[in-house]
């Protein structure tokens, strides 16, 4: 009895069917909602600015919380990024929040690289969440997830258009990250001037092709809000943790020998409209964004840098085994061949070293003999040499010789005539 | 409520939090684990409502998986339970059909909405399961079928250009009808849940309650459990994904309860000036959804009001990912019921 099973059928026409009674299935984004809240979320948050715009103290000013440190100094090399992280809780939600600021961006002389360190911060974080969904025993559900979600991109109150600078940066940063374009230091600027300036940079975003986030309008309950907030970007925001007695309250404030800005009054900036978009309507459509759209724009893009495709020339889907067999295959083929070349390489190596070595001997034994012959040469000139000196010496010995004899007889020969003489002498006395 | 095998590195406690770099990052962490004290409201909480608005506009699978002789009522447990017709009985299934001679799987959706919630729920049934003279492996049609759900789903996921929302046919749930003899669990049984409490979620449920006693019944209930027990089966809520103690606690609760014996209608009598769904006997009505009756009530609440939600989780982080893994791992020989998927489904799909 064969027990293999028929074609599974499956009903497609997929009727829309009425309940007769309460099931309770509407319990379900509760219990959905309450796994995340168990679990906590994350929230990651990167800010793109020059020194000293503010970007520290707006999100100390966002968060409610005195969150760090020194300011940076103007005198970085580089563009470097510093993350750091926070738990906030807020009635029973847990959030995992971290920051991460550019240090250094737009203090050096030649900014040619300043995009670099952020695209790369980036790409490392998407990186580090598709090895995790690769491994073969991964944990996806408790993946702390480091991702950008939003990138809050500061811009200089000029007054006047956007830097080149950012212009560049934008554009590098747009597939990547969802990207919120914020002016800085707002107060700086008069009314007349921001709207001016705000149309100016949204222009000139437009004219570059710069996609920043666009909030979503699909949704009924958060559509007209979002619409009514979109033709405020970029959001002229003031940030300070400071706060100011205004009339009979505190609150956030900057203090002017000409008035208070006030931080959270609507008519002297944006910064509401900030926190409103960017935690209370849209965190979790940031979240959504950043992995449906730009983490799977980097993993198709890495993959396919790797080689792997969908179909195969005869179009029909390869399964990613099989891909991996035919790297695996392909690879290991390389690696045998570097090895043959490898091998290859070193026995000529080792002949080369050897003949050179075999001539090196030749050279020596020949030099050798040279040097034998020389000396054989040598020794017998020094004998001759010697010789003719020893002959001198003999001669040298005979005159020697001979002149003694002579001198002697010679002597012999005047001591006598000496005696004569002084014979005579003596003789010619008496 | 499962959150997955906790490691050791604790990652329960949340109050400290490096994010580990799994390779050298550009920036070293700094981990801040400052609970930092706010001083005022931000507006954090309302992640909760903009993720639940979310889930409302995707809405949801639920694929819920029959299997048990014929006759025990499995396809109207599930109209009682979905409060609808949506088992294979009502879609043009005759009964006066000839049992198959071989375990067929039949799968069918539909759409369901309740609340603003829209859920596609499929409803596989197995007919032919245990119903032969021979009964060797009838459990295999099965288990291959929640596999090739499973492959389908890794193809899916492993694509270089992925759907946004992958479909999900993987099943979540499987209810095993176990017959009301009152005497133990038969090999068949045994046989079965014992290969498949691996792949899937198998909740046990006791068919036909109204065959027992009260007495009879708690006695079958303990001596199921003690034999589930003793030959290592763990059933939905297992014990080893038990996530904290308020988890452990609340599934005990209804570990010991369980299998749940329920009696299914989709009948309405009048009792009490009320419209109920029971059966009627010489002897009395009994109310599906009295919890004095039958335990009907509970099986609904635990699998769709309390843990839909943790079904589906411990099927995509557990189940799917145990499968995932072993396939990974098996580099070597392609498994053949790849090739067969493609054959089986490429007419289907």
């Amino acid at each position: 009895m064969s027990l293999i099973s028929k074609n599974v059928q499956m009903n497609d026409d997929l009727r829309n069917l009425s309940l007769s009674g309460h099931v309770g299935f509407d319990s379900l984004p509760d219990q959905l909602v309450n796994k995340s809240t168990s679990q906590g979320f994350c929230f990651n948050i990167l800010c793109v600015g020059e020194t000293g715009i503010g970007k520290s103290t707006l999100m100390d000013t966002l968060f409610n919380t005195k969150f760090e440190s020194e300011p940076a100094t103007h005198n970085e090399p580089g563009v470097r990024l510093k993350a750091r992280s926070y738990e906030l809780q807020e009635s029973n939600v847990r959030l995992k929040l971290t920051i991460v600021d550019t240090v250094g961006f737009g203090d050096q002389i030649n900014k040619d690289d300043s995009y670099k360190p952020i695209v790369e911060y980036i790409d490392a974080q998407f990186e580090a969440y598709l090895q995790e969904e690769l491994k073969i025993k991964r944990s996806l559900f408790n993946y702390h997830d480091t991702r950008i979600h939003a990138c809050l991109y500061f811009i200089a109150p000029t007054g006047h258009s956007l830097k080149s600078l950012d212009l560049v940066t934008m554009k590098k940063l747009d597939s990547k990250v969802n990207i919120i374009p914020i002016i800085a230091k707002a107060d700086t600027i008069a009314k007349n001037e921001l709207h001016k300036f705000k149309s100016k940079i949204m222009s000139e975003l437009v004219s570059n092709g710069v996609q920043i986030y666009q909030f979503p309008t699909d949704e009924e309950t958060v559509a007209e809000i979002n619409a009514t907030m979109s033709v405020h970007l970029p959001f002229a925001v003031v940030g300070s943790t400071e706060e100011v007695k205004i009339g009979n309250k505190m609150a956030k404030a900057r203090q002017y020998p000409w008035g208070v800005v006030q931080v959270e009054n609507e008519n002297h900036c944006d910064f509401v409209k900030l926190r409103e978009m960017l935690i209370r309507v849209n965190m979790e459509d940031l979240r959504e964004q950043t992995h449906t759209r730009h983490y799977e724009l980097y993993r198709r893009c890495k993959l396919e840098e790797m080689g792997f495709k969908d179909t195969d020339p005869d179009s029909k889907p390869f399964s990613l085994q099989e891909t991996y067999e035919a790297k695996r295959n392909e690879f290991l083929g390389e690696l045998q061949k570097k090895e043959d070349e490898m091998r290859q390489m070193f026995v000529m190596r080792v002949k080369e070293k050897e003949a050179e070595l075999k001539e090196a001997e030749k050279d020596l034994h020949e030099k050798f003999d040279h040097l034998k012959r020389t000396h054989q040469e040598e020794k017998k000139k020094v004998e001759d040499k010697k010789k003719e000196l020893e002959e001198e010496l003999n001669n040298f010995q005979k005159k020697k010789a001979a002149a003694q004899l002579l001198q002697s007889q010679a002597q012999q020969a005047g001591s006598q005539q000496t005696k004569k003489d002084k014979d005579k002498k003596n003789a010619s006395f008496t | 409520m499962f959150k997955g095998p906790v490691e050791n590195k604790n990652e329960a406690a949340m109050s400290e939090l490096v994010p580990e770099p799994r390779q050298k990052p550009v920036v070293p962490m700094k981990p801040m684990g400052i609970n930092a004290s706010l001083l005022g409201y931000i507006g954090i909480d309302t992640i909760i409502e903009q993720m639940r608005k979310k889930t409302m506009k995707t809405g949801f699978d639920f694929n819920i998986m029959v299997v048990g002789q014929s006759g025990l009522g499995k396809s109207t447990l599930v109209n009682t339970l979905f409060k609808s017709q949506v088992s294979r009985k009502s879609s043009g299934w005759n009964r006066e059909e000839k049992i198959p001679k071989t375990v067929e799987i039949k799968a069918i959706g539909h759409v369901i909405e309740e609340g603003g919630v829209k859920m596609k729920l499929t409803v596989i049934d197995t007919p032919g399961f245990g119903d032969q003279i021979n009964n060797e492996n009838c459990w295999e049609p099965i288990e291959k079928y929640i596999n090739e759900q499973y492959e389908k789903f890794l193809k899916e996921e492993v694509n270089i250009a992925r759907k946004k929302r992958i479909p999900d046919t993987r099943v979540h749930c499987c209810l095993y009808f176990i017959s009301p003899t009152g005497h133990s669990l038969r090999p068949l049984d045994l046989e079965f849940m014992k290969h498949l409490s691996k792949v899937v979620n198998i909740i046990p449920v006791i068919a036909k309650a109204d065959t027992m006693t009260l007495e009879e019944k708690t006695e079958f209930k303990q001596r199921v459990r003690k034999e589930l027990e003793v030959n290592g089966i763990e059933f939905y809520p297992q014990k080893e994904f038990d996530e904290d103690l308020e988890d452990k606690t609340e599934n005990d609760k209804i570990r010991e309860s369980m299998p749940f014996a329920v009696v299914g209608s989709d009948k309405e009598y009048q009792v009490n000036g009320k419209r109920v769904l029971g059966r009627k006997t010489p002897w009395g009505i009994i109310e599906v959804e009295n919890l004095s009756h039958c335990e009907f009530a509970l099986l609904r609440d635990f699998v769709i009001r309390t843990h839909l939600q943790d079904l589906k989780e411990v099927t995509h982080n557990i189940h799917y990912e145990t499968y995932r893994a072993k396939r990974l791992n098996d580099n070597g020989g392609l498994p053949p019921m790849t090739v067969e998927t493609e054959e089986n489904h490429e007419s289907n799909l």
